[in-house]
Formats: C-alpha cells, sequence, structure tokens
C-alpha cells in the first residue's frame, strides 16, 4: 500500500493558539513550540462510524415546531483537491433564534425555545455530502471585551478519513457586521481562509414557500504528493 | 466561498457538550475487544494550575494486536474494538477512558513503535486542538520508539508517559496546556 502523509496548511491558513483579542487563548495556549511528528499509520488512520442514527431536521422535534427563521444548510465535505469524503460523521451544534444555547452554562438572558435542542448529526453521502434543515442562529453577547458580541454561527465537528483530518470549525453567515469585530473569526491570519468559514446564499438550495439554503463546503486537509513509504 | 485549501479551524466554545457529549464513548471495550481492559485517566489544566471543566479529549489507538480498524493499516483488526473515544471533563476537569492496552503498531520503514494512544484536546480557548501520544511508563519498548526518543528533552518526554496507579489497571495523564510541567504537543 502506498501510503501518503497529509500535507502541513500554508501559513496564515489557521488560526494560532495565541490569540490575544480572544482572552481565553491567555492561559490555554502552549507556551512552546510544538514537536514535529513524523506521520505513521497511528496518523493516517482514523475512526469510522457505521453505525450512527442521523438526525438532520432541527426544526420539528417529537411534537411542536423550533421558532425562527428556517434556514437549510448543506454541502459537501472534499479534500483539499476536491475528492469527496464519503460515509464520515458531521455533527453541528448550535443556540436558537434569540441566541441561546440549550446548556447550562449558557446564562444570556434571552429565551429558550422548548422546541429546539440545537443538535444535528450526519453522515455523509457517496458524494461527501450533507444535508440539514434548522433555524437561523442568533447573534448573542460574550464577556470577552465590553459590549462583545458573537456573529450568528453553527459549530461543526467534521473526521474525514484519518486521525490527521479532524476538525472542528465554525460557519458564519455572509454579510453579517459582526464578523469584521469578532475576535474568534479573526483569529485566521489569511482572509482568503478565513473567508471559507462563511457559508454562501444559494437560491438554488432554497425550497420555496419554506426555507432559505446556505451552502457550506467543508475542506479538510488533503495528502502530500509524495509517498512516505512504498508498497509493503 | 472558495474551495483551493483547508477549512480553518474554530473553537469548540463553552458549549460544545450539547452537540458533543456522548457518554457510552468512552468505553472502548463496550463490544468485547480481545486484550488487557485498562483505564487512563487524568485532568486537563490551564497555565495557572487550574483544572479545564470546558475540554472534550479524544483518543484514537490501535487494537491489543497493533491493528487499526482502519482500511490504511490493511491488517484484519480485531472485530471487537474500534479504537475510538470521547470523553468530556467534569467540573474538576477530569476525564477517564476504559480501553485496552494498545499492541504495537509499525512506523517508518516498519520499525515498531512502543504502544501509544493518539489523544486530541479540544477546549474553549483552544482555536485549535492540541494532540499528543499517551505512552505507558512501564512499557519496555519505550526505549527504542522512534518518536520518545527523538524528544531531547527529558522532561518534555516524561509529559507522554502515563503511570500506572497502584493495583486497578488505571494510568494516570494529565495534560497541562501552558506553563510548569507543560505537556509536550506534536505538530504533524
Amino acid at each position: 500500500m502506498s501510503r501518503e502523509a497529509y500535507a502541513h496548511p500554508p501559513p496564515g491558513a489557521q488560526p494560532p493558539y495565541l490569540h490575544r483579542e480572544y482572552g481565553s487563548t491567555l492561559k490555554r495556549a502552549p507556551s512552546r513550540a510544538l514537536l514535529p511528528l513524523e506521520q505513521t499509520l497511528s496518523e493516517i488512520t482514523g475512526p469510522r462510524f457505521r453505525a450512527e442514527s442521523e438526525l438532520v431536521d432541527l426544526t420539528r422535534p417529537a411534537k411542536g415546531e423550533a421558532l425562527g427563521q428556517r434556514i437549510i444548510v448543506a454541502g459537501k465535505l472534499i479534500e483539499e483537491g476536491g475528492r469527496p469524503v464519503r460515509s464520515t460523521l458531521v455533527e453541528l451544534w448550535q443556540c436558537n433564534a434569540a441566541g441561546r444555547y440549550l446548556h447550562g452554562k449558557d446564562q444570556h438572558d434571552a429565551p429558550l425555545d422548548p422546541n429546539f435542542t440545537g443538535v444535528g448529526r450526519a453522515i455523509t453521502n457517496d458524494q461527501g455530502e450533507y444535508r440539514f434543515l434548522t433555524i437561523l442562529p442568533g447573534a448573542y453577547p460574550w464577556r470577552n471585551t465590553y459590549n462583545a458580541w458573537r456573529p450568528a454561527h453553527i459549530h461543526f465537528s467534521v473526521f474525514g478519513p484519518a486521525f490527521a483530518t479532524r476538525l472542528v470549525t465554525q460557519m458564519y453567515f455572509p454579510g453579517d457586521p459582526l464578523l469584521a469585530l469578532d475576535p474568534i473569526y479573526n483569529s485566521v491570519p489569511d482572509e482568503a481562509a478565513r473567508r471559507r468559514l462563511v457559508s454562501a446564499y444559494d437560491p438554488a438550495l432554497s425550497q420555496a414557500e419554506y426555507a432559505l439554503g446556505y451552502r457550506f463546503d467543508v475542506v479538510l486537509r488533503g495528502r502530500e504528493s509524495t509517498p512516505f513509504e512504498g508498497r509493503r | 466561498m472558495s474551495s483551493d485549501g483547508a477549512t480553518p479551524s474554530q473553537t469548540v466554545g463553552p458549549f460544545f457538550r450539547l452537540g458533543l457529549d456522548r457518554p457510552e464513548w468512552s468505553d472502548l471495550t463496550r463490544d468485547g475487544p480481545r486484550g488487557d481492559k485498562i483505564a487512563i485517566e487524568g485532568r486537563v489544566l490551564d497555565g495557572d494550575g487550574a483544572p479545564v471543566d470546558d475540554a472534550v479529549r479524544e483518543i484514537w489507538q490501535a487494537d491489543a494486536d497493533g491493528r487499526y480498524d482502519h482500511p490504511e493499516d490493511g491488517r484484519p483488526a480485531d472485530p471487537g474494538f474500534h479504537g475510538f473515544g470521547r470523553a468530556m471533563s467534569d467540573e474538576g476537569g477530569r476525564y477517564r477512558f476504559v480501553t485496552v492496552r494498545p499492541g504495537r503498531v509499525p512506523g517508518r520503514g516498519g520499525a515498531l513503535q512502543a504502544p501509544h494512544v493518539n489523544l486530541t484536546v479540544f477546549a474553549r480557548g483552544l482555536l485549535k486542538q492540541l494532540v499528543t501520544r499517551i505512552y505507558f511508563a512501564d512499557e519496555p519498548s519505550n526505549d527504542r520508539d522512534p518518536v520518545l526518543s527523538g524528544i531531547a528533552d527529558p522532561a518534555a518526554r516524561r509529559t507522554l508517559l502515563a503511570l500506572r496507579q497502584d493495583a486497578a489497571a488505571a494510568y494516570r495523564f494529565d495534560v497541562v496546556l501552558q506553563g510548569k510541567g507543560e505537556t509536550a504537543f506534536f505538530d504533524f
């Protein structure tokens, strides 16, 4: 089997650990440089999820309906270079339309919606595609600095084919004026890379008389072109 | 949006439990694998030595024979073991996995690596995950492991060794994000 290592990101394409504008990094960012590790079987293999149940409609719990603007969030998981990532787990979580998470630690003075948990789960199909029906999350305040507000976002967790491709990220919405002020979004130095966190409004994905469509493709790190180990 | 490069990482934030908490995933022995059952437990600490109660840890490891349940490995793995676990911090920053002791896995050029568990840490305040490896302090093959022996600083090397706790087959592995005793993290 020919083995290619996963490629390193170009400079500026990923956030640093220490980002002073995001206060929580100050005591949590490592102070020493990471140690370079040559990839082995341990890094180029990773978990598979054969029997996961999906949860792709967040708007209709057992009874009732979630409040808010219905949206379809759909896209493809691909590796750099464009190869679709099939049969991998996509997990998401978000706050409700009022900007409140169903989480004990969220003290924001905004109403909870008894018909919205904000949790989704999907397995990508053979084309690497996923699709959720949910509601537009609200913006909410946080205490990073005085009167700071997080732009509306949906948290995404994806695995891909290997331990090396594991990614947790956030999807944002186009045209949000809070993006320019958000230290988490702006922690990614490279502007083109940062823009990949913003979904695109897609009229073709919208469902007439029902829901707006936002497309969010997730690109996982791809392989280097040279194998590190030849055929065995 | 452009698909020319990889999507950047963003923090899991403080509310990840909502989407990521899967309590059954901290027990990797739930399908009855072969091998020696062990526990790996410890805490995550920040730069002040304070417990991090909003972290999530994921592990990925080979089975008792050193095989990964993945097509890149190519060798048949234990059908009762899938190698992936996830555990949330409790209020004291503690976590615990129940698993089996992994076997030795081929490294570069076919030389065997010492048994190890690959560990990922996500938390509020981490804009991208931290990755390290858990080795077992009582493992004789550690001396010949290419990754461990490639770490020049003995103090940094020691941060990768899980210590066996008395009689129970439990290993202790603390993750120190920053400062005194800072865990050696990897970039690959």
